[in-house]
Formats: C-alpha cells, structure tokens, sequence
C-alpha cells in the first residue's frame, strides 16, 4: 500500500501496554543493589563504636527484611512498565468517574513546585524563612473564602473526606461550647450526598439519618422536616448532588436546620459546575469544604494526596483545624489554634505541595476564568447528556427534562432488561477503548448506574468519542454480547477472577502472606 | 466582555464549538442550565480575585518569586524534625511518581488501572516484609490517622474504653487521636521512665476494661522501646491490645514490633522516600497481622492478589470490600476517601531500591549519627540528654543548666543560619539528624552551642560583678 493514508476506523483501536511484569519480589537477585547509603564517617565510628552490636538484647533485627534486591535500572524499568500498565487522566477523556471531577492537572504548576525551594522547606523552619510558602498559603485561603462567600477557610486538610471530618468535628465542638453536645445526637444526610459525610458522622458518634429524594430526584424538604429536632446537631449536604441536580431548595434547607438550632454543613465535592455563580455562605451554610484536588486542578495521584479546604462562617471560626497562617501586615506568621479549636486534624499546613499547584491554577484563571470553568463544565455535561440519551437502552433517571448541573448519574436500566449485561460489563468493555468508566457509590439507588462528569477540560471531539464508545458498547450488548461479558481483550491483563478476595483462608494482601498460603506455588 | 475569553485549560470557551454546542442541547445560553439555582442565591457580580496570570510566563514568573522568598534546608543547617524528615530522595522515585500515568490517575478499576494496583500492592508487600506483617493497607492521610484508626479498631474489637498512653508522642499527634477517638475511647497516660515506657507502671494500670496499650517507638524524643514483648505480655494477658506507632525507617536494623508481640504497628510513610514538603507530603501506614478479626476492622482498601483467565497473569482486585464505607456507607468500618497513594507508590520504590541492606545501612548510619549528635552535645558543659535510651534520629537535650532556654538557643543559632531543633518546653530541645547530616555538621552544631554556652556564662559572670559593684546599689 502506498500513500495516502486510509481514513481512521469509526472507533480507536487501543491496546493497553501488557508487559506481563513479575510482581517486584520476583525480579530479585541476590547481591545487587539499587542505591548506597552514605557511609558512617571513621570519625563517628571511633567514637560511638559498633552502634547496631550494642543494641540492647532483642533490639537488633536477627533476619533481615525480605525486600528485593535489584539494580537501579532493573527497578526504573519496573516501575515504568507498571506506569504504562495505567490509564492516568493525562491519557484518556476522564469523564468517566462522576463526583470526582477529572479535571486537567495544568503542568507548568509541576514545573513551578519542582524546586528545593518548596520540596526541602521544613515546616518548623523561621517563619522568616518560609515567607514564600506561608503567603502561598494565606493568599490561597482567602482566594477560597471568596469563592466560597465564608469568613475564613483553611487548608490544613489532607483530603475530601478529611474535610468532612473536620466539618464534623467543628459541629460537634461547638455545640459541646455550647452544652448542647450530649442534646444534639443526630446528623441528616442524603443518599445522593458523598458517602463520606455519613461515615465521618459515625465515626464522630452521630447517630445517621439518611434521606431520600423525592418522585422527582430533588432532595426532599417535607422529608427533611420531618426529620430534624432538638436532637439533630447539623444536615450534611452535597449540593449538587451526585446526580446532578441542584436543589432548588437549599436556603430552605439550610433555615429549616437553623430553626431547631442545628448547623448546616456543605459538602461542595460537586463545586466545578457553581463556581463564581452561587456561593455556600449565601445560601445560609455555617462550615463548607472543597476538594481542593478535585475543583482546583492538582493531579490525583492515583488516589492521593488530595487537599480539602474547610470554610466557615465567623461563628464557626475558632473551631478551625490548626495551626492557622497569620498575615501581620506584609509579613505571615503560624499560629496554633485557640482553645476552642479541633486542633490538628494531621501534621502542620496541609498537603503544601497541592496548595501551591492550587494556587497557580487559580491565579492561571481569575475570576473570569473560574466562571469560564463553571459554565464550560455545565455545557460540556449537558451537552454529553444529549449525546447519552440518545443512546437507546441509557436514561438519566429523575427531573425528567430538566437540565443537569456538572454531572449526571444515567441508568443503564432498559440495556440490562433487554440484554443481560450489566453497567459494570459495560465499564470492563470501555475500558478496551482507552476509556475508564464507573459505576456509582453504593447502594445503587438508580439501577445500573453509571455517571459521568465531562468537567471543563474535553474537547467537544472528545466527548463525542466517549458517547461513541458507550454507543458502540450498548450496540455490541444488543448483537454480540459474548464480547463485553469477555472483556476486557485489550488490557493489561484478562478477565480477573475475585472469589479469592472475600476469604481470609485465600486472599493475599501481601507477598509473604501469599508466600505462607501458597508454599507451593511457582515462582514463589 | 469585549473579545471572547479563550482559555488554554478549557477548550470549549472557543467561540465556535460553544456556539455549536449550546445548539446542539437546544440551549440558547448556560444560563438556561442554571435553573434550578434560584435568582436570590445567585452572585450576580464577577468574584473579588486577583488579576489573573493567563500567560504560562507571567504565571511562572509570579510564582518562583513568591518561592524564592523561601530559604530551604538545602541552604540552612537543620536539624529539625517532629514528624518531618529530611532525608535523602533517591532519583528513581521522584522519576516514577512524576509519571503522567501515575501522577493523573484516580480511582481506576484494576484492568485499565493494572499499575496502580499492582505498585500499591507491592508497597503494601515491601511494607509487609519490613514490618513482618501480613497485612498493610494502601494509605491513609499520616501517621496521625493511621495512629487514631488503629486506636479505635481495638475499641470495637474489644468493646473497651480505656487506653494507656505509655510513650512520649507528639503533641499533634496525641491532639489529634485524642479528639478522633475522645467518643469511643478514654486516653490515660502512662508517664515514661528515662525515655521510654513504664512496665510496671503500665502493668499496675492494666485491667479487664483497657482496649489497648499505645506505645510510640521511636517516642517524641526519638527513644526507641526495648521492652515491647514485656508490654506485649501485660497487654495481652487481661486481653488488651497492644498498638504502636513507628517510624519504619529504623527496621533494616531494628527488631519490628510485630516480632515482640505487636498487634497494631502504625505510623507515617514520609521517611521513605518523600521530601519534606514544607510537611506536605505524609501518608499512614496500619499493619496486622493475617487475622480476619483485624482485617475486616480496617478502613482502608486493602489489594489483593488474584488470578485471571490466563494461567501466569497476575490480576488484583479489593480485599473485603464490603468493610469500607465505600460499600456500606455508614454501616462501613470509619470512612475511606482520596488518602495517600501516590506517597504509597513512592515509598514502594524506595524499598525496592534499598533492598535489605540499603535499609540495613540506613538504620546503623541513622544510630551511628545520632549516637554521636548525643555524645557532642552531652560533651557541652551544662548541657544535659534528658535520658539514657536507645535513640534513633531524634534525642532531647535539657540546657537549663547553662543559662539558656530552648528558644534562646534557637534564635541565637538561627542567626549563624543553623536551626538547632524544635523547642519543647522552656528549656528542652528536640535535635534530629539523618543520613543527610554529616560528621562536619554536627560537629558544627556543636561548636556553635558551646561558643553559646560559653558567652551565656560569659554574660552570667559579668552580670554577677556588675551586681556586686557599688555604684550599683546606689542606683
């Protein structure tokens, strides 16, 4: 064949990288070694002797750890073998994990926080050394104050859920400032709010109320009414929800609370699609938190670290999270926090590194440009709602009709009565195109749910490819549905079996544990 | 807005594509899809934000200044820790958790996300084989978390309120265990002895309704434990638990405290394999051992290893799902979120490249030099250690005895652009030295103790003869 080219087939013909690579322990060879350690100094020997030999008896380790030994180039390639094993969000049109807002992760902010001037900063260093870092700190709080409308915000938070935890914490503390702490034993959510603002509710003592929407998929304020009393410390709310829909009712919510003495906790997880156009502290909310990693652009890390942001109104101000960042006129100073605080939810300022990507991103955008992000987002998902509904077999339950937000919980529901195959087949088969995909947070409250929040950062061309990959799926569960209950056929591996997972007797959460339960096994 | 506003991060804001867009869904502006939010609620200004940096350069520019006003430890003497460590980074690791592929990704399902789960899963086995434990979870926010979740997983597998607080620990730390668990579990403390636990002491308080025992080894002051299987024989005589927060950094030559007796080991991941991070770069690590009654506690993921359809291929998938908050919401084991991975991922390949005797090395040169920082300050006339345990890393001195407080000393060295340690109390600090402090340092940061010391007495003398003058009184 010569020259031109033939055109593209309808759908990418990806394959994953599949290197078949060993598991690490494997790969080793007695001997080899992949980095020195700098050498004990002769003058420190002479002085301080064989320092492991005078250990006291027990102290000294008698079998060394089992971990490999292996060159350096041989752990390089390892690992970058097992980085291609992965579909990060740089490489794929990552709509496919609703609620967690994939957003691009701009890489001139890697650049700027790749210097010994930010990477080899001790927290406990002079103020007067960390100038740079502290102001990046305080700027960026007050940046979020005003994004959210709250009074003060701190970053001192490692992640969402963290966050959610600090907000429950304040609760909690506050109302114990106020003697009414043994009184308020109850925390109102709903189904379509995180699930972690249960959990942490939990966890702080609460006793859980969890509501349901209505008919029409609107968090329910009749429901919501009938559930708060003097007992009830606080509602935890994401709004939007993770389906999408805003409720239009929010400030009646957030008064309805107030009017039997409980706080108001804003779960802004679902923030992309609001920013510059309402803000928490207008409708009313005592404590909000932000993803920080997830609105504001730092990289997930493959799970971690994010940062959260927790906002508060005045009244709420002593009880934030410490140590706090002071501005003394043009000069920024640590304070740990006052005897109404949490104190420290983890150690000092929070994941600085994410902060400071955090503030780049903001300052890349402005105000004019954070509202360019909320609205590209809200058009991108409705948009790419269009495009799924026109899917037959995929619904997007509830508020039939009505727009959506920045992202939409959809229903594979009529796909799974006609064929069989389920929204989790479904996700293992996109995966064959290049694309992640999932399901939903449990319980499945839509039935065979999948959600997708395109963000601001795809191309119109690209939300069509992930529209036409969820198309061609349905097309091939309908006419040859062998192929998607076989998938995956272009990854990394084959299709994986899970019953080992669930019994202690079999699973193998480490190598040595695999090691002791299967001694007979090859390789091991 | 008098020119259309055209963003490199967001490229729909082309005029073109957004026309066609909004066309497409029927919509005549986003404001249509803003219904549901009601007019009273709405900001109806531009956000007060500073002016944006929209060019990369003006950016960049605007942020290395705003750093270079840092001055690092790379250009100071430190010896600082407290949870914060500085040691050296090997360059593999920042090259493969810089990896786009790594870096970008989230919460991917174990086909197109093979690497992520098989690099966490190798972290949770390296970890494994320091700590000799079976069972090590994909990572929690730090060792502050990981130290509170341990806590209150002996409370409800013994249904118990009480426990003992035998070592010395961080006061952020203890704040923070102390407010996660304060609802469930009543902390009493155990005062320490010469730098580490009281037995006896902890013996005598020891009851059917104690929890667990919380030993922290290396302690505050850095005083590593030796009677672990002791407490571990208390503790689990009357059916406590024994739970005890570390730093892995020592165990290439330090028995791990799963082999005298641990039932809970935790801590934080930062000293294998992450900068400092200005204290940003922590991750929490729990280890059991291979019992169901704690596993299915722990409200981490947790890998596992699975097989697949072709004989050979290593799969993974979740270990007990159906404990974690993800499955059951409240009804799960505390709760799980967006944690620590990619620091998890980091401190695998630091593990990897060390191997046994990397952290072999590791352990002794950290004993050799700590030793020896303790010898050359202890050597300063009135300059006291405040105990005599086994040290590792970090060791406290007591300086009243030459005149000084613990935060003269700091602002006095700070001057010569060295950071001493930390301050804990008025006349206590907390010095640390790793790998990256050298002979030469320490020898420094002695030199410059006793040159205070010495001007301290200096002054104390001269003080004394003014006060013994005449001319004196009569003022």
């Amino acid at each position: 064949m010569s020259l031109p080219i033939a055109p593209k087939p309808a759908h990418r013909r990806f394959h994953q990288a599949r290197w078949d690579e060993p598991v690490i322990f494997e790969l080793s060879t007695p001997g080899e070694r992949g980095v020195l350690v700098t050498a004990v100094e002769p003058g420190v020997r002479d002085t301080v002797g064989d320092v492991v030999a005078t250990l006291p008896e027990g102290l000294a380790r008698r079998t060394p750890p089992a971990l490999p030994e292996m060159g350096q180039m041989r752990v390089l390639k390892h690992y970058l073998r097992l980085s291609q094993e992965n579909l990060g969000a740089d490489l794929n049109v990552d709509v496919g994990q609703g609620t967690c807002t994939m957003k691009y992760a701009p890489k001139v902010n890697e650049q700027l926080i790749s210097t010994p001037k930010l990477s080899a900063m001790h927290p406990l260093q002079d103020p007067a050394d960390a100038q740079g870092a502290l102001e990046i700190i305080w700027r960026t709080e007050r940046m979020l104050a005003e994004i959210s409308g709250m009074e003060e915000v701190s970053l001192h938070t490692q992640g969402g859920s963290a966050a959610i935890w600090a907000n429950i914490a304040m609760i909690r503390a506050y109302h114990e400032a106020n003697g009414e702490g043994a009184q308020r034993r109850e925390v109102i959510t709903t189904i379509f709010s995180h699930p972690s603002n249960a959990a942490a509710a939990k966890a702080a003592g609460y006793d859980v109320i969890t509501l349901h929407p209505d008919a029409d998929g609107y968090p329910d304020l009749a429901a919501l009414k009938r559930a708060l009393s003097p007992r009830t410390a606080a509602i935890m709310v994401t709004n939007p929800e993770d389906t999408g829909i805003y409720n239009p009712a929010i400030r009646e919510w957030v008064d309805a609370a107030h009017a039997v003495g409980a706080l108001a906790s804003y779960d802004q997880a679902n923030a992309n699609g609001i920013l510059g156009i309402t803000r928490a502290r207008d409708a009313g909310f005592d404590v909000c938190h932000f993803n920080v990693h997830k609105t504001f652009g730092t990289p997930h890390g493959s799970g971690g670290p994010g940062t959260g942001a927790n906002g508060v109104s005045a009244a709420l101000a002593p009880f934030l999270p410490g140590p706090r960042v002071v501005r003394d006129g043009d000069r920024y100073r640590v304070e740990e926090g006052g005897p109404r605080s949490i104190g420290a939810i983890g150690p000092f300022h929070g994941v600085v590194p994410n902060i400071v990507r955090a503030y780049a991103w903001i300052m890349a955008l402005g105000a004019e440009g954070l509202r360019a992000v909320a609205e590209t987002a809200v058009l991108n998902n409705n948009y790419l709602m269009k495009r799924i509904l026109e899917i037959p077999g995929a619904s997007a339950p509830y508020a039939t009709g009505r727009r959506r937000i920045e992202q939409v919980r959809y229903s594979w529901q009529e796909l799974f009565e006609e064929t069989g195959i389920s929204s989790e087949e479904i996700g293992i088969r996109a995966s064959d195109f290049g694309m992640h995909y999932w399901t939903s947070h449990h319980p499945y409250v839509v039935p065979q749910p999948f959600t997708l929040e395109p963000t601001e950062s795809y191309s119109k061309a690209e939300l069509d490819e992930y529209a036409d990959v969820l198309a061609e799926v349905a097309r091939e569960a309908r006419e040859t549905p062998e192929v998607v209950r076989t998938a995956p056929h272009n990854q990394t591996v084959h299709h994986t079996h899970h019953d080992d997972l669930d019994d202690p007797e079999r699973w193998a959460i480490t190598w040595r544990a695999y090691r002791r339960k299967y001694p007979d096994a090859v390789g091991a | 807005m008098s020119e259309p506003f055209v963003h490199p991060y967001i490229p729909n804001t082309a005029p073109e594509v957004r026309a066609e867009m909004l066309a497409a869904v029927g919509a005549a502006s986003v404001e249509e899809f803003y219904a549901d939010v009601p007019a009273d609620l709405r900001l109806g200004r531009a956000l007060d934000l500073p002016e944006p940096l929209v060019a990369e350069q003006d950016l960049a520019r605007h942020v290395s200044g705003l750093l270079a006003r840092n001055v690092p430890t790379t250009e100071r003497l430190s010896f600082l820790g407290q949870g914060t460590y500085a040691h050296h980074v090997p360059a593999v690791v920042d090259e493969v958790i810089g990896r786009s592929e790594f870096l970008t990704a989230y919460a991917g399902e174990p086909y197109e996300d093979h690497g992520r789960f098989q690099a966490l899963w190798q972290y949770q086995s390296l970890m494994g084989e320091l700590l000799a434990m079976d069972v090590v979870n994909v990572p929690t926010y730090d060792g502050f978390q990981a130290t509170g979740t341990a806590l209150a997983m002996a409370g409800r597998m013994t249904g118990r309120r009480r426990v003992l607080v035998a070592s010395d620990v961080l006061p952020a730390k203890l704040s923070k265990v102390r407010d996660y668990v304060r609802v469930h579990l009543d902390l009493e403390t155990v005062p320490p002895v010469d730098g580490t636990a009281d037995v006896a002491g902890i013996t005598d308080r020891l009851g059917g309704d104690v929890a667990a025992v919380w030993i922290e080894t290396p302690s505050r002051t850095g005083a590593v434990e030796h009677r672990l299987q002791a407490i571990a024989d208390a503790a689990h005589a009357v059916g406590a638990i024994l739970v005890v927060g570390t730093d892995p950094v020592g165990y290439g030559v330090l028995t791990p405290p799963a082999e005298q007796g641990a039932d809970i080991v935790c801590g934080d991941i930062q000293s294998l394999g992450l900068h400092q991070w200005y204290g940003g770069a922590h991750g929490g690590f729990i280890a059991v051992h291979d019992d169901p009654r704690f596993v299915m506690e722990m409200p981490s993921r947790l890998f596992g290893l699975a097989t697949t359809d072709v004989p050979g291929e290593v799969g993974f998938g979740d270990v007990a799902y159906d404990r974690t908050s993800f499955a059951h919401r409240e009804e799960g084991k505390e709760w799980v979120g967006t944690a620590a991975a990619l620091w998890g991922i980091a401190a695998g390949v630091h593990l990897a490249l060390m191997g046994p005797q990397g952290m072999r090395d590791l352990g002794e040169v950290l004993l050799a030099r700590t030793a020896y920082a303790q010898r050359a300050l202890g050597a300063i006339p009135g300059i006291r250690l405040t105990d005599g345990a086994v040290h590792l890393r970090e060791f406290a001195i007591d300086v009243a005895g030459a005149g000084l407080t613990a935060s003269g000393v700091v602002d006095a060295l700070r001057a010569e652009g060295i950071e001493p340690g930390v301050p804990a109390g008025e006349h206590e600090l907390v010095v640390c030295v790793t790998e990256l402090t050298s002979q030469r340092d320490i020898d420094r940061l002695a030199a410059a103790v006793t040159g205070l010391v010495a001007a301290s007495a200096a002054e104390a003398a001269a003080t004394l003869d003014t006060v013994a003058t005449p001319e004196e009184h009569r003022a």
